[in-house]
């Protein structure tokens, strides 16, 4: 289980994340909707520490957090329980892609290199990319990149993986191969946090949809209530916007 | 106007090769510790060491903002008076030395410039699946950053080959001190040099041609 309580992250005079509160259950999926500039993608920096935030706690299992005076320590081991998938894939420009996957088990997790590799060839087939697996980045397409970015996640074995808009540098051609990998991790029940602006997704696979405004979480719920009886009004106003361009493609 | 005594030439080539190695050797031992000092001071400069960095700064705008003949007169003649440990250096040595400080302040930069020009996002998936500062920085960045900065410290490396030739001043038969004494023998002041410069220039050329090789092997991750 993982336990965020009082979230705040300001950038010089700007409150970014206004004191977030947010508990997710093991296997759980959440999608956090919002309009841009609400800090839902810092929201996931923040839990993986790529940014510092500035007061909260965040609980990860037995490990307990004060982010305000979290040691080296603590935050490498807040690092090795999250995963993160990012929205420009962030795939090591230097590795294959069966180097990114194997990269954290052979330096983080110390394995030897022929296990890491085995299992990163394992991981890429699930991911539908087993003929890949000596491809650098720059010879993969936007999907094909995002998809070996999900692998790296994967073989973290974390106990959460924080997706921050991962379809929203593709090309609409290869959004459907990387939601298509999503949604079978979602099927084994991986703990997901995923920020996105792909309304279907949320509606057929997240167990609660969260929507942001302004650095808080305005409402919750699952999403056949959020998206059919928004309460609040910024809910409501958000959702007509995103649902009618996206029903218009 | 005289023929080119091409029969004198093709005497002289030989003699003169035999003093490539020395030259040689002053660059390779100057680009050694010259890159060894230019990763130093590139990680004080990108970390903002407190203290270090003034003092990196202060050394490169020495070292690049005066002539590399004058350093080498400073360290070979100068240095001596105000220190006696020094009285036993001797031309080599104080060339080697010049070089080395001379183009290490040239190649901080260039190295500085190379991994602070290492994409963020590379840094942030390192950190995010648990790997530390240290280990992002040798298995990620670092070597991103070589193939930025393997075509100008080529340059750099080209540029010391040829800078050897003012040991000569201090009084070293490099290269260029030989084809000057063999000039002064014979008066066919033309030939010898023209030697001497087809010998540098072929060693560049060399050189460029490895270049090339390790830059295609370098580039080899980011062909589409």
């Amino acid at each position: 289980m993982i336990e965020i309580q009082g979230l705040v992250k300001r950038f010089n005079d700007a409150t970014i994340l206004d004191g977030i509160d947010l508990t997710i259950e093991q296997g759980e999926i959440i999608v956090v909707i919002g309009p841009s500039g609400t800090g839902k993608s810092t929201l996931l920096r923040c839990v993986n520490f790529l940014e510092q935030p500035n007061a909260g706690r965040i609980r990860i299992g037995d490990l307990d957090v004060d982010v305000a005076r979290a040691s080296k320590k603590e935050i490498l081991a807040l690092r090795r329980r999250t995963a993160f998938v990012f929205q420009n894939y962030a795939l090591f420009a230097n590795k294959t892609a069966l180097e990114n996957v194997a990269e954290g088990l052979i330096v983080v997790n110390g394995w030897k290199k022929a296990r890491a590799h085995a299992r990163a060839r394992e991981l890429l087939a699930r991911v539908g990319l087993g003929d890949k697996v000596d491809a650098y980045p720059a010879s993969l397409s936007g999907g094909q990149q995002q998809r070996v970015g999900i692998a790296r996640a994967m073989a973290a074995q974390a106990e959460v993986i924080l997706f921050d808009e991962p379809t929203s540098s593709l090309d609409p051609e290869w959004v459907e191969e990387v939601l298509g990998v999503m949604k079978q991790l979602a099927r084994e029940r991986q703990t997901m946090l995923v920020v996105t602006h792909e309304m279907s997704f949320a509606r057929d696979v997240a167990d609660r949809v969260i929507f942001m405004s302004d650095g808080r979480i305005v409402e919750q719920g699952p999403p056949s209530q959020l998206f059919s009886a928004p309460e609040d009004e910024r809910t409501r106003s958000f959702l007509r916007k995103v649902l009618a361009t996206q029903e218009a493609l | 106007m005289n023929a080119l005594d091409v029969d004198y030439m093709l005497g002289l080539m030989p003699i003169l090769l035999g003093y490539l190695p020395l030259t040689l050797q002053m660059a390779a031992a100057g680009m050694v510790l010259a890159l060894i000092l230019a990763c130093l001071m590139a990680v004080v400069r990108v970390l903002a060491i407190p203290g270090l960095n003034a003092f990196t700064l202060l050394f490169i705008s020495f070292f690049r903002g005066t002539p590399l003949l004058v350093q080498l007169f400073l360290f070979y003649y100068g240095l001596p008076q105000l220190l006696s440990v020094l009285t036993q250096i001797n031309g080599i040595t104080a060339t080697i030395m010049g070089l080395t400080l001379h183009f290490s302040a040239y190649m901080a930069e260039s190295i500085r410039a190379a991994i602070v020009g290492v994409d963020r996002s590379q840094t942030d998936a390192a950190l995010s699946i648990g790997m530390t500062r240290g280990q992002t920085m040798r298995r990620i960045v670092l070597p991103q950053a070589t193939r930025v900065a393997v075509p100008t410290l080529m340059n750099y490396f080209i540029d010391m080959i040829k800078a050897t030739s003012l040991a000569f001043t201090l009084g070293v038969t490099e290269l260029m001190g030989a084809t000057q004494k063999e000039a002064a023998g014979s008066f066919l002041y033309f030939e010898a040099f023209i030697s001497v410069a087809l010998i540098y220039w072929g060693v560049v050329e060399l050189l460029a041609w490895l270049q090339r090789r390790l830059e295609t092997r370098l580039n080899r991750a980011y062909q589409r």
